[in-house]
């Protein structure tokens, strides 16, 4: 059950909801809907540059809403190789779609099993109903 | 006077319907130990009496107030137009608090944007925020911006800075581990050569003073060009300089900050004024202070905001770009209101006043024996004389006979320097003040 | 009603200040080329197109002048004419800072005899009138705390323990400061967590800020105990006097065990608010820490006052001048006319403004607490039918002549309402308000959309903050 598309299933989650695809040693990653959904309108993304290092569970950039701020942090370690510039000049594309053209860097990973230690969908929705409550 | 419309009858029905028997039951909270039983250790009084106290004290005052000023050091005797006062005194800008509620703040919001607006004008930046405490406070947020922006922890800043702004620059950065270097002074000049052989990759920012703290007028744009890439510059710059002198966005600035209690506030004994503060786009997110931006509202109508709040405090809390929550917004309208009514030509008048003035005083005093311009280089409306005897003496000696305060003592900065005096002359200034500061000097002339 | 901005009445020819210069000053031979200004397109005006432009501005604001302004957290109380009038005497406006003390001796007599005075209020036997606000005097309060752990030899000590309730400007001082920030969750009751407290605090605690009353408005009764276990590993309390308006008279800081007290005379003295300031945030400290004062200082040696520069182990200085002289003077004016009997007054009938409103309001707004508040009461808007929030509330009080509360804070109520009344209100302006909620509530069941579309009777309606943040328009783009 997905409400945006994309390959649910592969996909994995932190508990500060951030989500990574694997596609052979490069990851996609974002923020949840359900994190979009609590920031409301993000108004400016602060991304990483090409090239920077990334260590999971440490912030990567910011997004910005018109109350509130928020760090996100990486779910790997790895290199980034790609950021989504459409962001710059559209950050409303997360609120959009989180899951698909809101997605916000690739990262080349350096650890594959770290894959493991992150929740699977299942598990990632029941984090999120814990949450409400 | 209390200015409390409760009366006795409105307080028993209040505490009836709150469900108490007294109003001591509404502290009872606070332990006993340290309830206070008695609190009246200084009376109060009507408004009569508090206008006689306060008249009493003033009168202490008065012969300094009605002197002829040239004291400078960062504050300054300039014209304050009486429509300042008129206005900024009405009730809806001076009992406002912050646009929180923008539907009912728009006054005040639109105010800012015209005062970003200004700001922009003066000093060929892109964007400004609604203002800072003061220039030194500006100043020292100006590094904090660039040391987050770079990243880097070094920054180099002119010896010809204002010496009280670097003590709050100093007490800005206790917080982090920075090296400061101070970039030396050659004939009351920044050494430019010391910025080529020791700005690089691991340096922040480049800071100086336009007109520098001893009224000269530095060359920004040979600074400029001894600045290597990626590294701020960031210029502070008295605004009422900017009537005639070059915007420093126009020479290449990164950030330009200053003091603008000479954009239409009094002396004030020091305060309050505000500090202005300026940058170009890329420091535009990261930039501290309030900002107000163009919007519409449901209907479409042109409305403004605060906006960018999310840098702020009250959302980023310790991420914050600063702590800073006001803006000082009384005395930015103050500005907003001067620079209206100055306005291009005003402004450009006013400047080269001060500079025709200033000019003309330095010539007079220093062609009397035994006093002297310390410095030999082009200077605004301030300038250096060197004493034949200790200038804190001469200059007290000179206000008991001619009610002028000459100016203020270097020693006040630098226990060394006993004979320096730093003379500021402003567009206030008349003829007949000037020839009678010199004829007071005359006195002291070496024969 | 739309306004022009300033701007669009410029036309060529008109002006207003203008100095007569006599032109034979040759500025080309004295300045660099590159160093003389080009052009200013700053507008041309006349007197009249200035005084009408900002007298049509100042229309489209709500000020306390004009009606009545709970804003929570910064006690909007009248602010008395007089001191107006004594802050515009130009024997108090025309005085340089750096004038000799012999002969300011008026400006220092004031400057001290408020640090008296303050110290009489917090029981704190020194002061400085130096920082400009109070986020200036969080910092400076700070910058003591480091210097004296420094001067004992404990460098270790960084910690600054903050609790969750807190306002924002707290943790960004502690930041700025080069400490660490511990945050400590309160308790259901919102009180400090004793347990929590004794918890964090460690030889690392360097000091605790906090305000009593605290930002729910509520006394927290366990201060001395507070006070006691930070004293105990070597911290020092640091008071944010935000809310000192619900206290004076009643209690004093220092007995509650304070090191460092900081002040806001645009709050608790009657100062005006500006639309934003300028405020001035004065620091009072114990006897220990008298030394590591901004200078300078203002002291008194028989019947003359001096400023007093050389405190041996001073943090230097955080603000230019010696403080925002003019808003000292007023605060100064404001006490001398109240006198301690007055503020007692004051304090007294702010907190009972505030139950009143509370208890009257209880039945139709969820508290945030069930006890006694200060001078401020805590509501919350959640749980409204038909999806009204805190927010549509308070757009609809505009449309009834009022300045909403402060909403969405303190953060760790949900959709928070903050009303503080002051003491400036009387009954009539009290019931009124009540109702006027009293009303809200209803439309919430029954006329939902009324909420919804509110303000529809102010200047302007609700704004587009999404797009102002997405793509900031931040001056007026024609003149450049």
């Amino acid at each position: 059950m997905n409400e945006q598309g994309g390959k649910m299933s592969e996909r994995k989650y932190t508990e500060s909801h951030e989500w990574a695809l694997l596609k052979g040693d490069t990851a996609t990653i974002g923020i949840s809907d359900f994190a979009q959904k609590e920031l409301g309108d993000i108004v400016y993304v602060e991304l990483p540059e090409v090239g920077d290092h990334a260590q999971a569970g440490e912030s990567l950039g910011m997004l910005e809403s018109v109350k509130a701020s928020s760090d996100f942090y990486s779910p790997l370690s790895g290199e980034i190789v790609e950021v989504n510039s459409e962001l710059e000049s559209q950050p409303e594309l997360i609120n959009q779609n989180a899951f698909e053209e809101g997605w916000i860097a690739k990262i080349k990973i350096s650890d594959k099993s770290e894959m493991d230690s992150l929740m699977d969908e299942e598990e990632y929705e029941a984090h999120c109903q814990e949450e409400e409550h | 006077m209390t200015f409390i419309p409760i009366s006795d009858n409105d307080r028993k029905e209040m505490l009836k319907d709150i469900g108490v028997a007294s109003i001591d039951e509404l502290f009872e909270v606070i332990p006993e130990k340290i309830r206070l039983k008695d609190f009246n250790s200084f009376e109060g009084c009507n408004e009569n009496n508090i206008i006689r106290k306060a008249k009493k004290i003033s009168i202490k005052n008065r012969e300094a107030a009605e002197s002829i000023c040239f004291a400078g050091a960062g504050y300054y005797d300039h014209f304050v137009p009486a429509a300042i006062d008129s206005l900024v005194s009405r009730g809806e800008f001076s009992t406002a608090y912050t646009p929180y509620q923008p539907e009912v703040s728009q006054g005040t919001l639109q105010a800012i944007f015209e005062y970003q607006s200004m700001i922009c004008e003066l000093t060929g930046m892109e964007v400004a925020n609604a203002s800072m405490y003061d220039g030194a406070t500006a100043l020292a947020e100006a590094i904090l911006l660039s040391l987050r922006s770079t990243r880097k922890q070094k920054i180099l800043i002119s010896s010809t800075v204002n010496p009280v702004y670097r003590q709050v620059i100093n007490s800005y950065l206790s917080g982090q581990s920075i090296e400061i270097i101070d970039i030396p002074e050659e004939n009351g000049c920044i050494n430019i050569r010391f910025i080529e052989e020791n700005a690089n990759s691991e340096t922040a920012c480049i800071v100086v003073q336009i007109p520098n703290f001893y009224g000269i007028v530095e060359n920004g744009l040979d600074i400029r060009k001894a600045i290597p890439d990626k590294v701020d510059y960031i210029v502070c710059a008295d605004p009422n300089s900017l009537g005639i002198l070059e915007a420093p966005g126009k020479y290449g600035a990164d950030i330009v900050v200053g003091d603008c209690q000479t954009l239409g506030i009094p002396l004030s004994f020091g305060g309050p004024s505000n500090g202005y503060f300026a940058v170009n786009s890329k420091h535009m997110r990261k930039m501290p202070g309030r900002v107000v931006g163009k919007t519409v509202d449901l209907d479409g109508k042109t409305g403004y905001v605060l906006t960018l709040q999310a840098r702020e405090q009250h959302i980023r809390r310790e991420k914050a770009t600063s702590n800073i929550c006001s803006n000082q917004q009384l005395a930015a309208l103050r500005n907003l209101i001067y620079l209206s009514l100055a306005g291009r030509k005003g402004l450009k008048e006013i400047s080269y006043s001060c500079m025709e003035n200033s000019h003309y005083l330095a010539e007079k005093i220093s062609s009397i024996n035994g006093f002297s311009l310390r410095y030999d280089a082009p200077f605004y409306k301030e300038f250096i004389i060197e004493c034949p005897v200790d200038a804190s003496k001469l200059i007290m000696n000179i206000f008991d006979k001619y009610m002028i305060i000459a100016g203020i003592p270097l020693s006040r900065f630098n226990k060394e320097d006993r004979k320096g005096l730093l003379i500021a002359v402003t567009e206030k200034r008349s003829k007949q003040d000037m020839n009678l500061l010199v004829d007071a000097l005359k006195e002291w002339e070496e024969k | 009603m739309t306004l022009h901005t300033i701007f669009e009445y410029s036309h060529k020819g008109k002006s207003s200040v203008r100095f007569p210069i006599s032109g034979d000053l040759d500025i080309n031979n004295l300045l660099p080329e590159g160093m003389i200004r080009k052009e200013s397109l700053l507008p041309e005006l006349t007197e009249v197109d200035v005084i009408r432009h900002f007298t049509r501005l100042s229309q489209l604001n709500f000020g306390v002048d004009k009606g009545f302004y709970p804003l929570g957290s910064c006690t909007m109380k009248y602010n008395p004419k007089v001191n107006e009038k004594i802050a515009s005497m130009s024997e108090f406006t025309d005085i340089h800072p750096f004038t000799p003390d012999e002969i300011s001796q008026g400006s220092l007599q004031i400057m001290f005899e408020l640090q008296e005075l303050l110290g009489e209020i917090t029981g704190m036997p020194h002061f400085t009138l130096q920082p400009a606000a109070g986020a200036s005097g969080e910092f400076t309060g700070l910058l003591i705390i480091k210097k004296y752990h420094e001067c004992n030899g404990n460098t270790h000590k960084n910690e600054i323990i903050i609790p969750d309730s807190a306002h924002g400007t707290n943790p960004a001082s502690v930041h700025l400061a080069g400490f660490k920030v511990i945050e400590i969750k309160s308790s259901e009751n919102g009180w400090v967590d004793i347990d929590e407290l004794k918890k964090v605090v460690s030889d690392k605690t360097a000091g605790l800020m906090i305000t009593n009353p605290n930002t729910l408005g509520l006394f927290d009764g366990n201060i001395l105990e507070i006070a006691n276990i930070v004293h105990e590993v070597g911290g020092l309390l640091h008071y944010d006097g935000a809310n000192l308006n619900a206290i004076m008279g009643k209690c004093r800081p220092y007995d509650m065990g304070f090191d460092i007290v900081h002040l806001n005379l645009h709050k608790t003295f009657s100062t005006p608010h500006g639309g934003g300031g300028p405020g001035s945030g004065p620091i009072g400290v114990t006897e220990k820490l008298y030394k590591m004062l901004p200078v300078p200082v203002v002291i008194k040696k028989g019947e003359k006052y001096f400023l007093k520069y050389d405190l041996e182990y001073s943090i230097g200085k955080v603000l230019a001048s010696h403080g925002n002289f003019l808003v000292m003077l007023r605060a100064w004016v404001y006490i001398n006319m109240l006198g301690a009997k007055g503020l007692k007054k004051v304090s007294e009938t702010a907190v009972l403004n505030a139950n009143y409103i509370q208890e009257k309001l209880s039945p139709y707004f969820k508290r945030a607490q069930d006890q006694r508040c200060m001078h401020e009461c805590v509501l919350s808007g959640a749980g409204l039918p038909n999806g009204i929030h805190t927010l549509d509330i308070a757009k609809r009080l505009l449309d009834l002549g009022y300045h909403a509360p402060t909403i969405y804070f303190p953060l760790i109520v949900k959709e928070a309402i903050m009303i503080e009344p002051t003491e400036t209100e009387d009954k009539k302006t009290l019931d009124e308000f009540i109702e006027a909620m009293i009303k809200i509530r209803k439309e919430a069941e029954s006329d939902p959309e009324i909420l919804k579309q509110a303000p529809v009777n102010t200047p302007v309606r609700r704004l587009d903050e999404v797009n102002a943040a997405r793509k900031p328009i931040l001056k007026y783009s024609e003149i450049i």
